[in-house]
């Protein structure tokens, strides 16, 4: 539901630009081939023709107009007859009205023919021919090839240019047959039966060059679509041109637009195997690059390690063992020096600083007894008359005891 | 060892990507690796020279007489 407020409002104009822009920007549409009957055709005084194209359930308007038609090679449109139109889709403003451009025109027939094609396709169609299931898978590497089409073909030798480029490794056996006519679609037949009797191709393939509908009438034939339905061997159809699609090519195993086409789905490129062929090589160079460089690699390991061990190593090793020993002998014993005469230092600076001398100097002073130099410290020591000497700081006093 | 220019193509392929595998498990001795990859580069270069060589054969199919099939070689002008 839209709401006008949140959606924007587009003019008629706006819509219909859209559209046909939707229309002309589609690829489908702008190259599109459709199959149906004419109703209601009618040409103006312009030279324009403007008719419907149809079949039972649809219908889509058609605009011709003179220059196209003045190109083209169809006879005079008539209601009931069936087509193949081809142009592009789009819309024309004016009257909103979708149209199919047409630049070509191919007649089906007067109607009979194109009946007749409808009403074989929908009864093989129903008997399941069709059916994607009943497609069998191509060989990848078909070592041969077989072909059913004209021997004097132009489609023949264009299918041998392309397997002689694209794969030369494989075998063709041609199946020669008519491609048209009214003996054709029996000889289309016999080839594809021989073919499979003899029973050595992989892959058929069935061709045909471009040609009006009526010259590759026979690959609508009934004859034709049983003779591929019952081969043994997978069938490719090649026929016509691509806008061509007969019987036969919904009945094959693979439908390719033209014969060129056929030989190209029927093998492989060997430009791709020779691409692989180059691959390997090359990785075959790097893998063997990278075990030459890993063996390098192990082999520096191990000599580096022989040499590790070698006897003059392990002297070397040894010598600069014993500098180092040395060096570090030599270091502790100048440590050791250092610290006892330090010791020694401190203990002379210690010894110094209890020495007698030195209360000497404050002020103190040593009593001697000369005649024996007995230290006097007491009065006990002394008598009367006794002589003394006095150490000073700055010499010696002589004294004589008065009293004690 | 079968001479490698005796092989199909798909056989000497197959073998050469066998020779990659073989080279690719890094715990090959030197000497094996290195026999691996000539094992290799002959293939390669034999089936490049399969390819480059290789001629379109062309065949028509025909009955003969008695009505048995034949095939014979297609001389297109």
């Amino acid at each position: 539901m839209l709401f006008p407020e949140i959606s924007p409002v587009l003019s008629v104009t706006q819509l219909a630009r859209y559209l046909k822009a939707l229309l002309e920007t589609d690829d489908v549409l702008q190259a599109v081939w459709v199959r149906g009957e004419i109703s209601g055709c009618k040409t103006y005084a312009s030279g324009h023709c403007y008719f419907t194209l149809k079949d039972a359930e649809a219908q889509v308007p058609c605009v011709f107009f003179k220059h196209a038609r003045l190109r083209s090679t169809a006879p005079e449109l008539r209601d009931g007859m069936a087509i193949t139109a081809s142009g592009r889709i789009s819309l024309y403003e004016r009257d909103g009205k979708l149209q199919l451009y047409v630049e070509q025109v191919e007649v089906l027939g007067d109607g009979a023919l194109y009946l007749r094609f409808e009403q074989l396709k929908a009864r093989l169609d129903a008997e399941g021919l069709f059916d994607p299931e009943r497609k069998r898978p191509l060989p990848l590497a078909p070592a041969v090839i077989g072909i059913v089409t004209s021997l004097q073909a132009a489609a023949l030798r264009d299918m041998l240019r392309v397997l002689r480029t694209r794969y030369p490794l494989a075998q063709v056996i041609l199946s020669p047959s008519l491609v048209q006519g009214a003996e054709a679609p029996a000889a289309i037949a016999q080839a594809l039966d021989l073919l499979n009797e003899q029973g050595e191709a992989d892959v058929i393939i069935v061709a045909r060059g471009g040609g009006s509908i009526e010259e590759l009438w026979a690959f609508n034939e009934e004859i034709v679509a049983r003779a591929i339905a019952r081969s043994r061997i997978p069938v490719i159809s090649g026929v016509g041109h691509e806008t061509d699609t007969t019987i036969a090519d919904f009945v094959a195993d693979q439908r390719a637009s033209t014969p060129t086409a056929a030989a190209t789905a029927a093998v492989p490129d060997i430009a791709d195997w020779l691409g692989e062929i180059r691959e390997h090589q090359q990785e075959l160079a790097v893998l063997i690059e990278d075990c030459l460089l890993r063996a390098r690699d192990d082999l520096d390991r191990a000599s580096h390690e022989l040499s590790r061990q070698s006897p003059r190593s392990r002297l070397e090793r040894l010598q600069q063992q014993l500098d180092d020993t040395l060096e570090t002998l030599q270091s502790e014993m100048q440590h050791k020096l250092a610290l006892q005469s330090e010791r020694v230092n401190g203990a002379a600076l210690r010894l110094h600083s209890l020495s007698p001398l030195l209360t000497i100097a404050r002020g103190f002073s040593v009593v001697r007894r000369v005649e024996d130099q007995h230290v006097v410290s007491s009065i006990q020591h002394v008598q009367p008359g006794d002589e003394l000497s006095i150490q000073v700081a700055d010499g010696q006093i002589s004294a004589r005891v008065t009293t004690n | 060892m079968e001479a490698v220019s005796t092989l199909s193509y798909e056989e000497a392929f197959d073998k050469l990507e066998l020779a990659l595998v073989a080279l690719q498990d890094g715990r090959l001795s030197l000497e094996r690796a290195l026999e691996c990859y000539e094992e290799g580069m002959r293939l390669a270069q034999h089936c490049h020279d399969l390819l480059q060589k290789a001629e379109l054969r062309v065949q028509q199919l025909r009955i003969t007489a008695d009505g048995e099939l034949e095939t014979e070689p297609l001389d297109l002008v």
